[in-house]
């Protein structure tokens, strides 16, 4: 079974994010960047798949800048097998790399696509939902769990009320959840084999793929400062300020 | 809390564009190496300094290395930690690949090792301490002994250690009493106190490999009749396999100013019959030996002042950027703002970060030189014998400066321990004192690098030269021209207290060494500030080139501030080293 793993570049987790001062995005410049957290989980996932003997072959790709080959290498550290760049300097929106990735999965026939529910830096999660409805294949989104048998997946989900247990037929797609597992820290020599595996960069033109944005970002702000405190005097005055200030009843 | 994250663009910066990577990499032995695997190297590094190593590091301060009855049990986390660091195979980046390492060169491991020191200093000497070891016995040491302790130590599943100082024998290594006495069958019996042995004892690994300086009955006196043996925790038996407990113990741990995560023990060996040690190399020739690793451990503990400066930065930083206080001047007084917006603030941090970024290009700067000269390169062999006292000392004096300025960007809150701040500059006031203090590092620098050299001044006047040339280029930008300026006249400091020193050397001594701490000061900030030039240099090649990215115009803003501001200095130094020695030993010893 071959396994599919769409990562994505974003600022690294532990970076405080800094809205530019013309209000027009976030601060990147000398940022440190890294691998969208939810997408180390699905590489793990992938790899501990591989390593368990479910999975052939663990295939990485990343729609993006040139950049990006640094985030396949790290998946290839943990241990996928090769890694596919889309290279593209233009915005990529969440259905421009749903389709990038369509392209990609066409070409490669994997029987599982997992990649990480959103990324830390846009939030959209959407990407994982569009390339399941293009494919038409199955999804399974916020996994906690996951069991490959049989040509299913059983997969666990975490949703509002609880968890949530859902079987797939392969071909499917899986979006992965903070529980999924821990991901590990790539030894240093698999870190220097990593190198010696293949990376192959294509072009979304070559792919087919109109990546034109689809969407305009009018503004970005930073969330609203949070104001001091009061104190309330009694129990019903705070019963009063939840129902008639905070609205919460 | 702040989180430690790696610098890693600068890093990069001065790894590929100053220090010269790719060349590094083309270097024989090098093969494995190129640039985009040490970017991944830098990578997965950085990952493991903030997940691992970095949140461990308050609770070694706070909770430190404890005693009892000779176990010494580490901070809570560090054996775990230490196990992980050994399973994803850090420990042996730089170790040669014939006893398991990597191979990596030097310039690679020193980035490395700068994220480990800045974000676990206390963690990060006890593999420090191993890879010295670990040097000194796969250069001197018999073929039995290095196949028998060293793939395990390489590994890292041994750690290793130096036991030089004795109560009576600090920087006089001279007056080392430790006694070995021949069994006949080639070990010796060994038997003294050491003293300030880092992680010379701990429960994160099965066995110790001590490295210890000790004298033969008939041992010339004085520093011709030492020997180094090495005495393992427990005795190895020929199939690998561990043995007997050895005849040493830790008698107790020192309570410190700082690095509580790094348990420096008091070491009694031989309060029996003796621990059974074997002699590395040949007898007598003990200091020799650890005289060639000092370059590595001198550019490590140098890096400290980098690593710890680093961190002290990162913290103050965010801390200017949250603390809102005050208006800024010219400003409505309502209009409060973080106080990175006050310009004493910026200051402070512009000064921390241009002074970091200096004394980081001159240690990796100093490392591929070691790599060059590795790779048989005689003038790089002499530029990096110039320059490693200056990275040691200059570096960890300005780390100690560095980190009180951290403290005091907090105000108030930064004289708290629970802010955080006050760990390193704690931390960091060790690391002027051991490897050789800053009076050490100076005196090697004016005597066997400079004015007692075969052809004195050889080395200092060629590094002098090439300064000019650096000169030369940037009074040909006109943006740049004015740096040039700085740095002409900081390298003309430099030239005559150079100058002055090989003419007055033999002559007056004293007088000469009365200044050598001024002269270390003075070479490092000439040094310094020559790469913070090139620096620029680079800068401003890819500015002109088109590239837009706002890291070069950050670079010639931290150069020029470091030329206009540290630079200046050369010119005092330089009086001091010249006609300030008259002045130092004015008062007699009887009226102080």
């Amino acid at each position: 079974m071959k396994v599919l793993v769409p990562v994505k570049r974003v600022m690294d987790y532990n970076v405080k994010a800094r809205v530019k001062s013309d209000g027009t995005g976030v601060d990147l410049a000398n940022v440190k960047m890294s691998m969208n957290p939810f997408d180390e989980i699905a590489v793990e996932e992938a790899v501990r798949l591989k390593e368990a003997g479910t999975a052939t072959e663990v295939v990485a790709v990343s729609c993006g800048v040139a950049a990006c080959q640094e985030t396949l290498r790290t998946a290839m550290a943990i241990g996928a097998d090769r890694a596919v760049l889309v290279e593209s300097d233009a915005e990529l929106q969440p259905l421009a790399v749903a389709k990038l990735l369509k392209a990609v999965a066409d070409k490669e026939s994997p029987q599982l696509v997992i990649l990480g529910k959103q990324a830390i830096d846009d939030d959209s999660n959407q990407v994982g939902q569009m390339l399941a409805a293009l494919l038409g294949w199955p999804q399974a989104t916020f996994a906690s769990k996951v069991v490959i048998a049989d040509g299913k997946a059983t997969v666990t989900r975490e949703v509002d009320g609880g968890l949530e247990t859902v079987a797939l037929t392969l071909p499917a797609v899986v979006t992965t959840d903070l529980r999924l597992n821990e991901p590990r820290y790539a030894t240093l020599p698999n870190i220097m084999k990593a190198k010696k595996k293949t990376l192959d960069t294509l072009k979304p033109d070559a792919l087919g793929v109109d990546v034109s944005p689809r969407l305009t970002t009018v503004r970005v702000s930073e969330p609203p400062k949070r104001s001091a405190g009061i104190k309330v005097a009694d129990v019903a005055q705070l019963v009063d300020k939840l129902k008639n200030e905070a609205k919460v009843f | 809390m702040s989180t430690y994250l790696a610098p890693m663009r600068d890093m990069q910066f001065i790894m590929n564009e100053v220090a010269g990577l790719e060349e590094v990499c083309a270097l024989p032995g090098n093969e494995e190496c190129s640039v985009e695997l040490v970017e991944s190297i830098l990578e997965e590094a950085a990952k493991f300094a903030t997940g691992v190593l970095d949140p461990i590091n308050a609770v070694g301060d706070r909770d430190g290395a404890t005693c009892a009855d000779g176990v010494v049990t580490a901070t809570p986390g560090f054996k775990e930690a230490y196990q992980l660091f050994v399973e994803t195979g850090w420990n042996s980046l730089h170790c040669s690949p014939e006893y398991g390492g990597q191979g990596l060169p030097t310039l690679v491991s020193t980035a490395v090792n700068e994220m480990w020191k800045s974000s676990n200093m206390a963690f990060a000497l006890c593999p420090m301490l191993t890879g010295g070891a670990i040097e000194a016995i796969a250069h001197h040491a018999s073929p039995e002994l290095r196949a028998k302790y060293l793939p395990k130590m390489v590994e890292g599943s041994w750690t290793g250690t130096m036991n030089l100082t004795e109560p009576s024998a600090g920087s006089d290594l001279a007056a080392i009493r430790t006694r070995a006495l021949p069994v006949g069958d080639g070990s010796y019996r060994i038997s003294g106190t050491k003293i300030f042995i880092t992680w010379g004892e701990h429960n994160m690994t099965e066995n110790i490999v001590h490295l210890v300086l000790g004298r033969l009955p008939d041992a010339p006196p004085g520093v011709k009749g030492i020997s180094l043996f090495l005495v393992p925790k427990f005795l190895v038996n020929d199939d690998g396999s561990l043995g007997a407990r050895n005849d040493l113990v830790c008698a107790s741990v020192e309570h410190k100013m700082g690095i509580h995560g790094s348990p420096t023990a008091v070491m009694a060996f031989g309060e029996g019959e003796g621990a059974l040690g074997w002699v590395i190399g040949e007898e007598n020739k003990g200091l020799g030996y650890m005289f060639t690793m000092m370059n590595h451990a001198r550019v490590n503990v140098g890096l400290e002042g980098v690593g710890i400066s680093e961190r002290s930065f990162q913290h103050a930083l965010a801390y200017a950027r949250e603390r809102v206080q005050g208006a800024p001047v010219g400003t409505a007084p309502a209009d409060k703002k973080p106080i990175l917006h006050h310009p004493d603030v910026r200051r402070m941090l512009m000064d921390m970060k241009s002074r970091t970024e200096a004394m980081r290009t001159l240690a990796y700067y100093v490392a591929a030189e070691m790599d060059r000269a590795h790779a048989g390169n005689e003038a790089s062999r002499a530029r990096v014998d110039l320059l490693t006292p200056v990275v040691k000392g200059w570096s960890t004096e300005q780390g100690i400066e560095l980190a009180s300025t951290g403290v005091q960007v907090f105000g108030g809150l930064g004289f708290i321990e629970e802010t955080g701040a006050c760990q390193y500059y704690r931390d960091s006031r060790i690391t002027t004192i051991y490897e050789g203090t800053t009076g050490i590092q100076a005196n090697d620098l004016i005597g066997r690098k400079l004015a007692r050299e075969k052809n004195p001044g050889v080395a200092m006047r060629a590094l002098l030269a090439e300064i000019a040339a650096t000169v030369a280029e940037l009074k040909a930008d006109a943006e740049l021209a004015a740096i040039g300026g700085q740095l002409e006249a900081g390298a003309a400091a430099l030239a005559s207290a150079t100058d002055w020193l090989i003419a007055n050397y033999e002559a007056d001594t004293a007088a000469a060494l009365a200044g050598a701490v001024p002269f270390l000061k003075l070479t490092g900030i000439v040094a310094g500030g020559w790469l913070m030039a090139k620096s620029a240099l680079v800068a401003r090649r890819q500015i002109a080139a088109g590239s837009s990215d706002p890291f070069y115009t950050g670079k010639i803003a931290t150069a020029t501030y470091f030329a206009s501001h540290q630079l200046p200095f050369a010119d005092a130094y330089s009086a001091e080293v010249t006609g300030g020695s008259a002045a130092t030993l004015a008062l007699a010893e009887n009226l102080f």
